[in-house]
Formats: C-alpha cells, sequence, structure tokens
C-alpha cells in the first residue's frame, strides 16, 4: 500500500488523535479511542493522561489494549485502582475529556447503545446498554464522539437516550442536575468533524475529510445540520501518523 | 426529601440492610475454618435456582470463569443477574439460565454486541431488565458496602437509563442541587477470581481492582476463586495487599487458569484463539448449545477443562503475558 493511502478507520483514528491536547486527562473506551490516545502519545501528547473504567491510569501505550481492564491499561502507568475511585474522579471534575460512541445520535448529541425500536422490553434490537458511557457523558468536562456517519446514525430522535448529550437543548444538562458547563464537544464521523453551537446546543458542521463535500455531510445526516458559511477540511493522516499506526501501535491490524 | 423523578424498572433484589447486618452477625463465621473445596462443591452449596448472582470483572479480564462454567454445568436456574459482562454472562445466557437483568453493559466489546444477549432478550426469554450505568452499578455495591440503602450521584440523570432503572431523583437537602439516589445492591452469592487466597478466604488481588472491593462487601454468600492457595503466614506478611478478608468468604477454589479464556495480569494474557471461537459459536442457537457440550458438559470438572485446552497453549499464554517489562 502507497504510504498516503488510508483507510477510513486510519483516518478516524488521526482526527481523534488530533483532538487530545497534551496534558489531559482522557477517558478511554475499547476500540478507536485507545488507538488515537496512543497515537497522540506518540506524536504531540507524551504526557496524555488515559484513563479506563475499571482502574487503569496514566499508561504508556505502547502497546494497545483490546479490553478496558486488561493490563495494558495500566502498563507503566501511574495508578492502578477500580471502577469506584475512576468514576468519583471523573465526579470530582478531574477527567477533562470523555470519548464516546453509539449506535444512533441525535442533533443535540445524545446517544443510545441500549435498544432499537419503539419499546424498551422485549425490544426489536437488544444493544449492550450503557456500561461507563452515561458516567462519562454526564461526568467528563467534554466528551468527543466518535460515530460511522449515515441517515440511520444520525436521527432527529434517539430511540433510547443512553447517555445524555444536550438533552432537549440549552440548559436541559443543568436542569436535570448534571454538573454545569459539561457535554459533547466535538462529533468525529466518517464525513467530517463537528462541534454544537452554542447559543442552540445542535449540530454543527466544521470541517470536512478529504474527498468529502458538503453536501454528502448533509445527504447522509437525518436532521437538519447547521451549516456556516465557512467550512474547513481536515488534512489526511501523515506519513508519520500511519507509519506510527501501522508498525507501532497496531501491527497485528487487530483493529485497522 | 422532594422526589423529582422516579425510575420505572422493578426493584429486582430489594435492599434489607438490617437484614443484612443480622446476616454478617449470624451467618458469617470470625472462626478460622478452612474453607477450600472443589468448584462444585462451592457451587451446588451456596449457589440456588432463582438467587440473586453477580460475577467480577469480566470474561475477558480476571473473570471468575471456572466458577461460572460450574454453574452452567450444574443447570442453576431462573438467576437473577447483576450484568456487567463480557463472554461470562453469555454462558449463562446462552444457557437459558437467567431470568431477571439489572443490566449495565453486556457485549463482546471489541468483537461487537452480544448475540448471546440478543436472543434471550428479544425472545422474552429474560423476563425482565432493568438499566443502570457502570458507575451506577458498581456504587450500588459502594452503598451496601458502606451499609446504607442509598447514595446518591451525579450520573444517570436527564437520561432513559435513569428512566428505564430502579434509581429516584431528589432534591438535595443540604445544597438543593437534583441527586440520582441509587439502592444498595446486596447480592445473595458473588463470584470473584483472585491471584492467590489462603484456605480461611483471605484473597489479594495484583493490578486494577475493578469492583472486587466493593462487591466482595454486597454479598451474602462470596465463593472466591485463586490462582494459587497460599500460605497463611506468608499471605500474613503483606496485609497491605489483602483486599478480602477471611470473614467475606465462604468458599475458596483453587483454580489455575481460573480466568481463562480471559487474562490474568502478571500469570498470563488472554487466549485470543478461545475467545473467538466463542464469538463465533455464539452468533447461532445451535452452535452456541454445541460450544457449552464440548466446553462443559462434556468435562467433569476444571481440570478436564484444562486438559482439553492443552498444556502447551496454557504455557503459550504465560510467555505472552508481558507482566512488568
Amino acid at each position: 500500500m502507497n504510504e498516503l493511502e488510508y483507510n477510513p478507520t486510519e483516518l478516524l483514528i488521526c482526527i481523534a488523535a488530533r483532538q487530545m491536547p497534551d496534558s489531559v486527562t482522557a477517558f478511554i473506551g475499547t476500540g478507536i479511542p485507545m488507538l488515537a490516545a496512543s497515537l497522540a502519545q506518540k506524536m504531540h501528547a507524551p504526557n496524555l493522561v488515559p484513563i479506563f473504567e475499571f482502574g487503569g491510569t496514566g499508561a504508556r501505550l505502547e502497546k494497545l489494549p483490546r479490553a478496558v481492564g486488561e493490563s495494558r491499561t495500566f502498563y507503566k502507568g501511574v495508578a492502578a485502582s477500580g471502577i469506584c475511585d475512576i468514576m468519583e474522579t471523573a465526579t470530582r471534575g478531574f477527567v477533562d475529556l470523555g470519548f464516546l460512541g453509539g449506535a444512533q445520535i441525535d442533533p443535540y448529541g445524545n446517544l443510545n447503545s441500549t435498544i432499537i425500536g419503539p419499546q424498551h422490553h422485549p425490544p426489536k434490537v437488544r444493544l449492550p446498554g450503557s456500561g461507563g458511557g452515561n458516567d462519562v457523558g454526564s461526568l467528563c468536562w467534554r466528551t468527543i464522539i466518535i460515530m460511522r456517519h449515515d441517515q440511520r446514525r444520525f436521527i432527529p430522535h434517539v430511540d433510547f437516550i443512553t447517555t445524555p448529550g444536550y438533552l432537549t437543548g440549552p440548559g436541559a444538562r443543568e436542569a436535570a442536575g448534571l454538573p454545569p458547563d459539561t457535554g459533547p464537544y466535538r462529533v468525529v464521523s466518517t464525513l467530517a468533524l463537528l462541534d454544537f453551537e452554542e447559543e442552540s446546543k445542535r449540530m454543527r458542521l466544521l470541517s470536512t475529510h478529504p474527498g468529502v463535500t458538503v453536501d454528502q455531510v448533509i445527504e447522509n445526516t437525518g436532521f437538519d445540520l447547521i451549516v456556516p458559511a465557512e467550512i474547513g477540511s481536515n488534512a489526511p493522516p501523515t506519513a508519520e501518523e500511519l507509519r506510527l499506526l501501522r508498525e507501532e501501535i497496531d501491527p497485528e491490524g487487530f483493529y485497522i | 426529601m422532594r422526589v423529582i423523578e422516579s425510575g420505572i424498572g422493578e426493584m429486582i433484589q430489594p435492599p434489607d440492610l438490617d437484614g443484612f447486618r443480622a446476616w454478617n452477625r449470624e451467618k458469617k463465621s470470625r472462626e478460622l475454618v478452612d474453607k477450600v473445596m472443589t468448584d462444585a462443591e462451592a457451587i451446588s452449596r451456596f449457589v440456588t435456582d432463582g438467587c440473586y448472582i453477580g460475577t467480577e470483572l469480566y470474561g475477558t479480564v480476571r473473570c471468575p470463569m471456572t466458577l461460572v462454567r460450574e454453574v452452567v454445568r450444574q443447570g442453576k436456574k431462573d438467576l437473577r443477574v447483576a450484568g456487567q459482562g463480557v463472554t461470562e454472562l453469555d454462558l449463562w445466557l446462552g444457557a437459558g439460565l437467567v431470568k431477571t437483568l439489572d443490566i449495565t453493559y453486556i457485549g463482546l466489546e471489541v468483537f461487537g454486541v452480544s448475540s448471546a444477549l440478543r436472543r434471550a432478550v428479544e425472545s422474552g426469554q429474560v423476563e425482565k431488565v432493568v438499566e443502570w450505568s457502570n458507575g451506577g452499578i458498581t456504587w450500588r455495591f459502594k452503598a451496601t458496602a458502606m451499609g446504607v440503602p442509598f447514595i446518591p450521584i451525579r450520573a444517570m440523570l436527564g437520561t432513559d437509563t435513569l428512566k428505564y432503572s430502579a434509581a429516584k431523583v431528589v432534591e438535595c437537602p443540604f445544597t438543593g442541587m437534583y441527586v440520582c439516589l441509587i439502592p444498595a445492591l446486596i447480592l445473595d452469592v458473588g463470584l470473584i477470581h483472585v491471584h492467590r487466597a489462603d484456605k480461611y478466604g483471605n484473597a489479594q488481588i495484583d493490578g486494577i481492582s475493578g469492583f472486587a472491593f466493593e462487591m466482595s462487601r454486597a454479598c451474602k454468600r462470596l465463593i472466591i476463586s485463586a490462582e494459587e492457595i497460599i500460605d497463611t503466614e506468608e499471605l500474613r506478611r503483606y496485609p497491605d495487599r489483602t483486599i478480602i478478608p477471611y470473614y467475606l468468604t465462604d468458599a475458596v477454589v483453587h483454580a489455575p487458569y481460573g480466568s481463562h479464556p480471559g487474562e490474568m495480569v502478571y500469570c498470563y494474557a488472554r487466549d485470543e484463539r478461545q475467545l473467538r471461537e466463542w464469538v463465533e459459536a455464539s452468533k447461532t442457537e445451535t452452535d452456541t448449545q454445541a460450544y457449552l457440550q464440548k466446553y462443559i458438559h462434556d468435562l467433569a470438572d476444571h481440570q478436564e477443562y484444562l486438559d482439553l485446552i492443552g498444556p502447551q497453549r496454557l504455557e503459550q499464554l504465560r510467555a505472552e503475558e508481558e507482566g512488568r517489562r
């Protein structure tokens, strides 16, 4: 493969990695966030502190964890505690970033990973459930959502709010009792990078991925997206990012 | 205290804290008694049909898989389960043993959704499902560990996860802020796998402790399986590493490779091949039953399971463990 050819997963990982500054604490879940955190540590954020829900804190992600409880989540870490300590650390306001995903997302960044269909039980399709998702979406200062971008996933109303985004709009999180000044910060999708407009708390297009048009993003979104006059474009993965991903982070091709 | 909202989920296991105190006074001996027994004996003595049961950590990481398989072998049924699981609860769901679920996450992590969960829940075979977050369910154990009927948390608020739970939102009488109250959860039986224990049930865990501390204090009966049974005098040299004191423990099962196919930090790596075999088998009902037959019902005990996996592969997993390198 030519070094500047890349697959959609590699692009997602690179865009997500670039959202992680150095010396912040980041709640990391299985999959793309693990690869992105490892890439960020190797590229620009050597002191990024990955936090895993079952107790791993500050690991050097030299090798990729395949589960949020496995030994690599605290390899050369600063602490290995347990889930209560981690969730309480987030409750006290020590966790800057959190990564989330789901089967469905609405314009306010509410996420569903519980059921598909109108009825809770028995459901049409049963998904895993909240896991740590609800805790991360409730307690971290900022969350970054990673999603495949299509009309079935980006929809006006999710079937079940597993994890809170901005709920029904401005002020709704605070009214529900969630900690103030928290909520979704970015959406890294397979087509674009998005954020949430300050006044309405609705999803807004920021920049598109290489080769993706604004119309494509709009067509693949099942609700009215806020589209500002100026849209940026995301730089493709660099040769160094791809080398690190393929040769150091996931040489066995576990994820990519 | 003003109640703002009540979840509509059923309280599958209502907490009785005074009853728990009395239980701990009367049924949990402070005597140093040898509690070492086989997995078959531990499960048949303490796990009953219809009991409320939980497992600690999860199927690919320091999970009591030996005990989980023995529950399947003995066909304990109508289980009410605290559901945080990756593959271990799949085995119970696949075997049709689960009646109700307090669920937080049941899936296969990197391998995706759990087919066993989907079949069991979508068919209505699992009769009730009550939602929680991972923090929520662990804090429920913590409330029991504290000996109080509930604790306030700042997660789950504003969501359907709360609506379909048995939690409540109240106005805090001190600050006026809205908090989510989660009820204490007392397990009839808890299963925890540890690195080492003595014959009395003092137990030590290396690496992350998951929710072993809280869960071990929230069980009426606690079955420990251990990679190693060590001498009490040796264990007493490092009391700071003992997170489960003996009086919490009802049974100690010696289970080397007890987390297989999951990993055990500093001992052995996870068995990728075996995990994938379950992921594939669990996709259909027929293959699920064939897997359960081959790896559980056709085998008498844990030793036969280890023989089937084979010493060569187990040694390989020890070699793969990266440890403290």
